[in-house]
């Protein structure tokens, strides 16, 4: 199928699907990063498959409540008909030939969108090139309200992220408290964000807008306000954001850190015009106060004293997510 | 007296715990106590405390056992709905500024409350009742393997529960969500006895939920009448053992690692903790261990309800008994490995998502299979439309939507954008109630009359499954619309106005299910005001297939006069076919077990105990302890437990049956 | 119909549907106490996964190699396996009937057992004395826990030995009896193959 062709079969689905809710903004189902578009077209073609074999199901149960109602005397009536080898087959493979397509896709599709993988495009038809730097963000849920550290541009902002359209975006993200999860609808999946150690997300934004992102993870009281808005910009706009940072903005030095970190709610939008460069590190080490010992210190000497045989365990998880941070 | 000694007698406890300056709970409060009162004062006035203890509290009969518990599980819905009432009430009314009636410290304890006492003091004790009630008599037993081991299970069941509902006058209950994640449950970030409550809630119901699953396990393959081979065994008996294998082999799971986290809690361990070496995760995939096997505990007895529904009221043998059975035992077996599914998000590597994704699929072809075969039972059949029918219907229908959805939260990256959303709390109410509540109501509609010797009414059995059903699609359509609207679960207030309809539209859903747990309540009240209209004295009024329906509504304290000898799976039909004629004489005694109190003794010192460990009154926990274990050592001095039911009065029973049962 | 058919249990076919004489289902006993013996070793499973886990979370605090003491643990492995084989002999006196001598071996089991408990809460107090107390690092969380949850058990078992000894002196060697002693036996012997299960995997591993 040509890509163009393609494109429009595909918009036809989403649109018979979407359609009738149309007079509500589902983000979800109308994202505008690449990678919620690729999460948005699994979700179609999944329910796609899966009504092959529900539709049938609930129509045959309604006709068969109806057919074989006690009144209608003229449908066939076996009370010992309880076995047929062939129907059994079919009952038995027809689950088994959708899971082994929807497997399939899972399969790749778990692998293509991978949160911790680079992107390789930036939208559809449009691969990566070497133009396209990625950018940096380094995520920090607190309680309540998130922390944004732009490593590479020596700036941060609470409640608040920008950024260009169609440049990748690295986020790395950490916990200075409880469980939460990272989620901007518009942008990408959600993953959480965990005390002491540190996430990753890959993702482009490719319409400019100013989206939501929030904490999908319940995290305590301030939980519904720990919310922030997320602007996609034109690289015009987004220097002009950088540069609005760094006039307005304050030092994020980690006294302020330490002020920052108190559990707060409804927080108003923050800009810091510059940071310590070591702060992101020191919070995945959960040593930003002074005279705590590092959780990297803590495993290395860990390790010194134990020989680990460092061969990937079964749990790649594990491995994968308590990564510490260097 | 000074500081010291109060806390050395109260622990925590103060008198700040109750909380006087809430209006809500207040009145809630002084409803619940007018109530109660009521209800003490009718039973000391019409003198039935002592018919209660020695009749119900003290009985092992396992039929009484399984009232007992549905009846817990009736009231402990209407609390648990209440909280629901209360949270689609909020979020329809907090927009724009507007903060509602729930402040989150209450409204963050309202969503906990219902996810815990739907679960645990809810469809467990549905399920737990009605297998209770109903395999020893589909197996011909007399009893269950322990019996009084049954009756102490019932009363640690209602002592954690008693436990939950005590937070909401003292003190208060976990802020946390229902599996009380750390490090949010932690000391650090709950310091409040909320989680405690939540702790030793669970941990004293479940050791009940534990030993009850052992007894019915033992039950099924040591009590079975002669010539019922396992492959004989009605569905309902196959999906109850399957239930209770899943019992035994993931409640300890949950007793261990909330054991873990009461540790972190009390003595200052790192489990679970930020710091010192411990880690949330391992928390988080510990709880799922036990928590997904937990989904099918629930929805497999149900969908052996389901199974004998179809069939008797299709008045047809079970399309495909076999693939059934083994459809059965192959979710048991892959429920223990897919529960990673319920934290894609942790940042697991794309191999291992897809692994318990394509697990987590794989669990829909046999339950596609079952679907399939109750659709081909009412193939060529007779289908006659009395309410439990009814219940099956609207489950076929809307538990594939359910279904559907789970599958597709089940594909990773489809499931980032999804996960913790208001279309995953769509998904497993969809699945929840679609299933386990409408079977629940189903097997209550069907069995009723065999426990009690009268059918329910049947307008308001029809009333309460229409409220329940288009209640249903009401309240839980709109979320997963929002859900795609990227609207998240857990929240007390909005920003985006133009959610306010969707919340709405489910509000007045959690209204119509209102009007259809009225209808139930109203269907009870009605049915035994109207008893001797709806009297069914051959005890088999719906032409039953298993064997409880061969004897007396109720059953006789033995169930069986003569132990019954089995040829078919459908032995009742098989009997009524071949010429069965019921015996009349020739009665031998009846060796039956004594009642007992221990099991309500030691249930309400439980209580004690969990309420001392909760506030830290060590010398009452230490106190409640010691008279546990001296409640068992005394109790294990008793060797006359049985007794034998004379013939006479086995020949009286079955002759006044006789004389019911039209002339043959 | 007349009477003699109406009471004959086996109709035209010649098939019997119910048993004239009461019927006699198998003892549930021993299957429904080792149903809760397999799911007390989930329990353990969960513990020793948990330390499997946690075991090398040290926060920078003492591990394994520093702290246990194998001959002192070795001498307490040796109590319970001791403690094991007196009450496989308790066990062969009670079917002989001999109850004064079954007595006497359950009295040594339960010195055994008591010596085993004893020894493990000295080492328990003297790591919390040197400051490795549970609340120093996961790992020491996870090896009390465990090991202290093993203890436990062993506990129980005490009480209801001493319970047993004394209902067996009461009311002799009866049916009911017999069972429970059968019951002990097989938790006694559980517990056995959870210590060993203990022994090589945090203790032995551990140091060696």
């Amino acid at each position: 199928m040509r890509p163009e062709s393609k494109m429009l079969s595909r918009a036809g689905l989403i649109a018979a699907l979407v359609l009738p809710l149309a007079s509500c903004n589902m983000v979800v189902m109308s994202p505008s990063g690449d990678i919620a578009a690729q999460q948005r077209d699994l979700i179609v073609i999944s329910t796609i498959l899966m009504l092959l074999i529900v539709v049938p199901v609930i129509f045959l149960t309604l006709l068969f409540a109806w057919r074989y109602r006690q009144s209608n005397k003229t449908a066939k009536y076996d009370p010992e008909w309880h076995h047929s080898t062939r129907l059994e087959v079919v009952i038995w493979s027809a689950p088994l030939a959708i899971i082994i397509a929807l497997g399939a896709i899972t399969w790749i599709s778990t692998h293509t969108l991978d949160p911790y993988r680079p992107l390789d495009r930036i939208s559809e038809g449009q691969p990566l090139s070497a133009d396209h730097k990625p950018m940096t963000v380094e995520v920090v849920a607190l309680d309540w309200k998130w922390l944004f550290i732009y490593p590479e541009l020596g700036i941060a902002s609470v409640n608040e992220l920008a950024a260009p359209i169609d440049t990748p975006i690295r986020f790395k993200i950490t916990s200075a408290s409880v469980m939460n999860s990272f989620y901007i609808p518009a942008l990408a999946g959600q993953i959480y964000a965990m005390a002491g150690m540190e996430t990753k997300l890959h993702a482009v934004i490719n319409k400019p807008g100013e989206y939501e992102g929030f904490s999908a993870n319940y995290s305590g009281a301030g939980f519904s306000h720990m919310r922030f808005k997320f602007h996609g910009l034109d690289q015009a706009g987004f220097d002009k954001w950088v540069a609005d940072v760094k006039a307005s903005g304050t030092a994020l030095d980690k006294p302020t850190y330490m002020q920052l970190e108190k559990p707060s709610i409804k927080e108003p939008v923050r800009h810091y015009a510059t940071t310590d460069s070591s702060l992101y590190s020191a919070i995945v080490d959960m040593c930003v106060e002074p005279g705590k010992m590092c959780m990297s210190e803590m495993m290395a000497m860990d390790k010194g004293l134990i020989c680990r045989i460092p061969e990937p365990t079964t749990a790649a998880r594990e491995e994968k997510a308590i990564r510490p941070a260097t | 007296m000074t500081a010291d000694s109060t806390s050395l007698l109260f622990g925590k406890l103060t008198l700040e715990a109750i909380p006087y300056h809430e209006p809500i709970l207040v009145a809630t409060f002084i409803g619940v106590a007018i109530g109660g009162l009521a209800v003490l004062g009718a039973l000391t006035y019409f003198r039935l405390w002592g018919y209660l203890w020695t009749e119900w509290f003290t009985s092992i009969d396992h039929k009484k056992i399984g009232i007992m518990y549905i009846v817990f599980a009736i009231i402990m819905l209407l609390r648990g709905f209440a909280d629901a009432l209360m949270m689609r009430f909020q979020q329809a009314i907090a927009f724009n500024g507007h903060e509602g009636y729930f402040p989150p410290h209450h409204y963050d304890q309202i969503f906990t409350a219902h996810g815990v006492i739907m679960i645990f003091f809810v469809a467990m004790p549905f399920v737990t009742g009605l297998m209770n009630f109903v395999v020893p008599l589909q197996i011909g037993a007399r009893d269950v393997s322990f019996p009084f081991l049954n009756n102490f299970s019932f009363w640690m069941t209602v002592a954690g529960g008693i436990i939950v509902m005590i937070s909401l006058f003292v003190g208060e209950f976990a802020k946390t969500g229902w599996l009380a994640y750390p490090p949010l449950s932690d000391i650090t970030y709950s310091p409040d006895v909320g989680v405690d409550y939540y702790i030793w809630g669970l941990q004293i119901a479940g050791i009940g939920t534990l030993l009850s699953g052992v007894n019915l396990i033992a039950t099924i393959l040591k009590m079975r009448a002669p010539g019922m081979s396992m492959m004989k065994m009605p569905v309902f008996t196959w999906t109850a053992f399957c239930t209770n294998v899943l019992i035994v082999a993931a409640f300890p799971v949950l007793t261990a690692v909330l054991a873990l986290l009461t540790l972190d809690r009390y003595v200052g361990t790192h489990f679970f903790t930020n710091t010192d070496g411990g880690s949330a995760m391992l928390y988080v995939n510990l709880i799922w261990i036990w928590g997904h096997p937990e989904v099918y505990i629930l929805v497999l007895p149900v969908f052996g309800i389901f199974s004998e529904v179809v069939s008797t009221f299709s008045a047809k043998r079970l399309f495909g008994y076999t693939s059934m059975v083994y459809a059965t035992v192959v979710i048991t077996i892959l429920s223990y490995i897919v529960w990673l599914h319920h934290f894609f998000t942790m940042g697991s590597g794309a191999s291992v998502n897809s692994f318990f994704g394509i697990t987590t699929m794989i669990i829909s072809i046999p339950t596609g299979a079952k679907m399939f075969n109750w659709l081909f039972t009412m193939y060529h059949g007779r289908i006659k439309y009395e309410v439990p029918m009814l219940w099956t219907i609207g489950f076929m229908v809307t538990f594939v939507i359910g279904g559907m959805t789970g599958v597709l939260l089940a594909v990773p990256p489809a499931d980032f954008v999804l996960h913790n959303s208001l279309f995953l709390i769509a998904h497993f109410h969809n699945v929840i109630i679609g299933g386990v509540v409408f079977g629940v109501f189903a097997g209550i509609n069907f069995w009723f009359p065999k426990a009690f010797g009268f059918r329910l009414n049947a307008f308001w059995g029809k009333m309460s499954f229409w409220f329940w059903f288009i209640g249903f699609y009401f309240a839980f359509m709109p979320l997963y619309v929002l859900g795609l609207m990227g609207v998240t679960r857990r929240m007390s207030q909005f920003e985006d106005p133009s959610l306010q309809i969707w919340f709405v539209i489910a509000a007045f859903g959690a209204f119509l299910i209102l009007l259809g747990i009225g209808s139930f309540i109203i269907q009870i009240a009605y049915s035994i005001w109207k008893r001797d209209e709806l009297r069914d004295e051959t005890g088999d009024p719906w032409n039953g297939r298993t064997l409880e329906w061969s004897t007396s509504s109720p059953p006789p304290a033995y169930n069986f006069a003569f132990t019954p000898v089995v040829h078919e799976v459908d032995q009742w039909w098989f009997m009524k076919q071949n010429g069965y004629k019921r015996p009349l004489s020739g009665f031998i005694p009846i060796h039956m077990p004594k009642n007992t109190g221990t099991g309500a003794i030691i249930g309400g010192l439980s209580v004690v105990f969990g309420f001392a460990m909760v506030w830290h009154i060590w010398w009452l926990a230490i106190a409640s302890f010691v008279a546990i274990v001296a409640v068992t050592i005394v109790h294990t001095f008793n060797y006359n437990r049985d007794f034998y039911i004379p013939a006479e009065e086995v020949n009286a029973v079955e002759a006044r049956r006789t004389q019911m049962l039209p002339a043959e | 119909m007349s009477a003699n058919t109406t009471h004959n249990a086996q109709p035209a076919e010649g098939l019997t549907f119910y048993m004239r004489e009461e019927h006699h289902p198998e003892q549930s006993t021993m299957i429904g106490f080792w149903i809760y013996l397999m799911s007390d070793c989930l329990i353990f499973a969960i513990l020793f996964a948990t330390y499997a886990v946690l075991g090398h979370s040290f926060a920078g605090g003492p591990d394994a190699k520093e702290l246990f003491d194998l001959k002192l643990v070795a001498i307490n492995t040796a109590m319970l396996l001791f403690s094991s084989i007196t009450y496989g002999f308790a066990m062969l006196e009670m079917e002989k009937g001999n109850k004064g001598l079954m007595i006497s071996w359950m009295m040594v089991t339960f010195f055994f057992g008591a010596c085993f408990l004893g020894i493990e809460l000295y080492e328990f107090h003297h790591l919390i004395g040197e400051g490795a107390g549970p609340g120093r690092s996961a790992f020491l969380s996870a090896f009390f826990t465990l090991v202290g949850t093993h203890g436990i058990h062993v506990t129980c078992g005490l009480v209801w030995m001493a319970v047993l000894m004394v209902q067996m002196n009461k009311f002799g060697i009866t049916a009911a009896n017999k069972r429970r002693m059968t019951t002990l036996s097989m938790f006694w012997h559980f517990l056995d193959v959870i210590w060993i299960g203990v022994f090589s995997f945090v203790y032995l591993m551990g140091v060696l």
